[in-house]
């Protein structure tokens, strides 16, 4: 729109600055052509530092087609904003003088060890120290599942022993994450006898959801840093590790499997073995979502892309082609529900058009799971508008009249086929439907606003299985 | 409690509806809030009166400062400060009170800004709970309208740690 029109309601005018300023970190509106470089180089410099975030800039058609002499600035200076890189050397001294004399120590692991790229530091604080290291949802893939350290994924799905670790540590390393109520739980019961260390580059993420002993303000990746060098010894835990692996032998991570059924935690466990860590894996949101982060193994960082903290359907099979253009050498492995799935299919053509090798597995239990799960444990069983039986499309001939290769099972037997076939396929998009039990539930669960030793590890009524 | 909280920030657009954005987005409460022009070009400062807990004060602090805009935010509650608030409010007089009336208003240090055949205008400044007191004696004569600003506040001087506008963006 020419700037003279903005404010008249004219054709396909929206506030967008005004609808966008609460969703990013920062916006503008161009009002001068002479401003767009600058603006540009503000909008790429405010994206990518500090805590990083998605900045728009609205430019008026009339600023687009107007013309002036290009300067592109080498530096920007924002009077307002000065992000603070380095953590406070007495604070960082202390946290490693509280872990050094841990008894029952976890580190609590985000999304912003993965951002900030410190996952090498994390690795060596963990393993020269014998930390027991947990993850966030977005956390996953900042330190190897596979791993002896690894405690796999905490909070309203995460495993059980990572949870009990959690609630019942003594010294609880929070390293890029924000203690979200689905990690939490009910917040005034979460880990009350731990003494709580928050290393977080966003200050208003201090106390915002749990108040904390020490808080760290910086880089995570340098503090990390910083906190394993000021690690003189480690910490005598065998006790604590004894008692972390009692917890695992008590409520392991396991499904039935010897009903000939298919099951989604089989199809994952599967691709795990196959991949090994060595592609990426996108989810979307619900059940598949949970059960992925349960049982895939991520092995490096950026291997995991899922819509987490906001949850949004129909993230995986877009937001895998970006994957693919970032990372054309890796296998890209979308993981949708039938639901989700349906909400961005039409990019299945333009991942054809380009003729992308990524495989998109539909996990299609016939439900909207998740919401179903929720209405089963929650709402007295009143499954209302969840059961997509009778409306979801035949998924192998929209996928083939879409210029996808495509394949469906029922059969647990099939699965390494399944995967052969699709990983024959090179020049081309592959869907694999995987038509799994119907009424599967994602466990362990803390139900919401429970505290996490409140975790169900199993399902109340067996008669609905 | 009632706290004030000076900001600090860039007089961009947009700028002050990131404020109030932050405000309702957030749920945090806000009783008043005035902006106007600085000594500095460029530079507003706006004053906000907000109520909450000490850890939801603490919330909106640090997400004032959050925003990219903001220079400066200074607790004003934790400082020694001068607060003032503007009211203009419009009484109903009759004709033996209206010499009451305005004694009244000068024991509130006002002043008559206008004056008809049935009602006075009178303009008071000073501290919330002054303007509130100067209502409440007024209110039993009549008030026909009243306008009220929010708070505008300043840190006292202290002989060294007092910084003006230019001195806060150069520390910054
Ligand atoms: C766009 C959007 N709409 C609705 C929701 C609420 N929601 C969360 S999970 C879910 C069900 C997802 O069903 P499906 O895609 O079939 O995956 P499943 O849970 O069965 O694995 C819904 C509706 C959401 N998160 N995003």
């Amino acid at each position: 729109m020419p700037s003279h029109l903005i404010g008249k309601d004219a054709f396909q005018e929206a506030d967008i600055v005004g609808i966008t300023r609460p969703i990013t970190k920062h916006n503008f509106l161009v009002r001068d052509v002479k401003d767009l470089a600058m603006t540009i180089k503000m909008a790429f410099y405010l994206a990518s530092t500090g805590k990083p975030g998605p900045v728009l800039v609205d430019i008026p058609k009339d600023i687009i087609a107007n013309k002036c002499a290009f300067e592109y600035p080498e530096t920007v200076e924002m009077r307002g904003y000065k992000p603070n890189y380095h953590g406070h050397s007495s604070q960082i001294k202390k946290a490693a003088e509280k872990l050094r004399n841990a008894k029952r120590p976890v580190l609590y692991v985000g999304g912003g060890v993965i951002m900030s790229g410190g996952t090498k530091e994390l690795a060596l604080l963990a393993k020269e120290n014998n930390l027991p290291v947990t993850m966030t949802l977005q956390g996953l893939g900042a330190f190897p599942g596979t791993d002896d350290l690894s405690l796999g994924m905490l909070g309203m799905h995460g495993t059980y022993w990572a949870n009990m670790a959690v609630n019942n540590c003594d010294v609880l390393v929070s390293l890029g994450a924000r203690f979200d109520d689905r990690v939490t739980g009910k917040v005034d019961k979460f880990a009350v006898d731990a003494y709580k260390i928050h290393v977080d580059i966003d200050p208003a993420a201090i106390d915002k959801n749990v108040v904390v002993d020490l808080p760290i303000v910086g880089d995570v990746k340098h503090v990390i840093a910083e906190l394993a060098a000021e690690m003189s010894s480690a910490p005598h835990i065998n006790d604590w590790w004894d008692q972390i692996n009692a917890w695992k032998d008590e409520c392991p991570m396991d499904y039935e499997d010897n009903d000939g059924l298919l099951r989604t935690e089989m199809v994952i466990e599967k691709l795990s073995e196959r991949t090994k860590g060595e592609a990426v894996i996108v989810t979307d949101v619900g059940q598949h979502q949970m059960w992925t982060a349960q049982y895939y193994k991520y092995a490096h960082p950026r291997s995991n892309l899922t819509s987490g903290g906001l949850g949004t359907m129909g993230f995986s099979v877009p937001a895998a082609i970006g994957a693919y253009f970032a990372r054309p050498d890796q296998p890209i492995i979308s993981i949708s529900g039938d639901g989700g799935f349906q909400m961005n299919i039409q990019e299945l053509i333009t991942a054809a058009a380009y003729k992308l090798p990524i495989k998109f597995i539909i996990i299609n239990n016939s439900f909207l799971g998740m919401v179903r799960q929720w209405q089963e444990l929650f709402h007295a069983e009143k499954f209302s508008f969840t059961d997509l039986s009778a409306s979801n499309p035949d998924f192998v001939k929209v996928a083939e009249a879409m210029g996808c290769v495509a394949y469906a099972t029922d059969d647990p037997k099939e699965i390494d086929n399944m995967f052969d076939k699709a990983f024959a396929v090179t020049d081309r998009p592959v869907v694999l439907e995987f038509k799994v039990v119907k009424e599967n539930m994602v466990f362990p669960m803390v139900p919401a606003g429970g505290a996490l030793s409140d975790m169900m590890v199993k399902r109340l009524n067996p008669k609905l299985m | 409690m009632k706290r004030t909280i000076s900001v600090v920030l860039e007089n961009r657009f947009g700028a002050f509806n990131r404020i109030s954005t932050l405000f309702s987005g957030k749920g945090f409460n806000l009783h008043s809030i005035t902006i106007g022009e600085t000594e500095v070009p460029g530079i507003s400062r706006m004053t906000l009166v907000t109520t909450g807990e000490d850890k939801v004060f603490d919330q909106i602090v640090k997400q004032l400062n959050r925003l990219i805009d903001t220079i400066k935010v200074v607790d004003l509650s934790k400082e020694h400060a001068v607060a003032r608030e503007l009211a203009l409010i419009t009484v109903h007089y009759k004709k033996g009170n209206r010499s009451e009336i305005t004694e009244l208003c000068r024991l509130f240090e006002g002043k008559v800004v206008d004056i008809n055949n049935k009602t006075l205008m009178f303009e008071i400044t000073g501290p919330s709970d002054k303007i509130d007191a100067a209502i409440n004696s007024l209110a039993p004569y009549g008030i026909k309208e009243m306008a009220r600003s929010g708070a505008i506040a300043l840190k006292r001087g202290e002989q060294e740690r007092q910084l003006a506008t230019k001195q806060l963006i150069n520390h910054s």
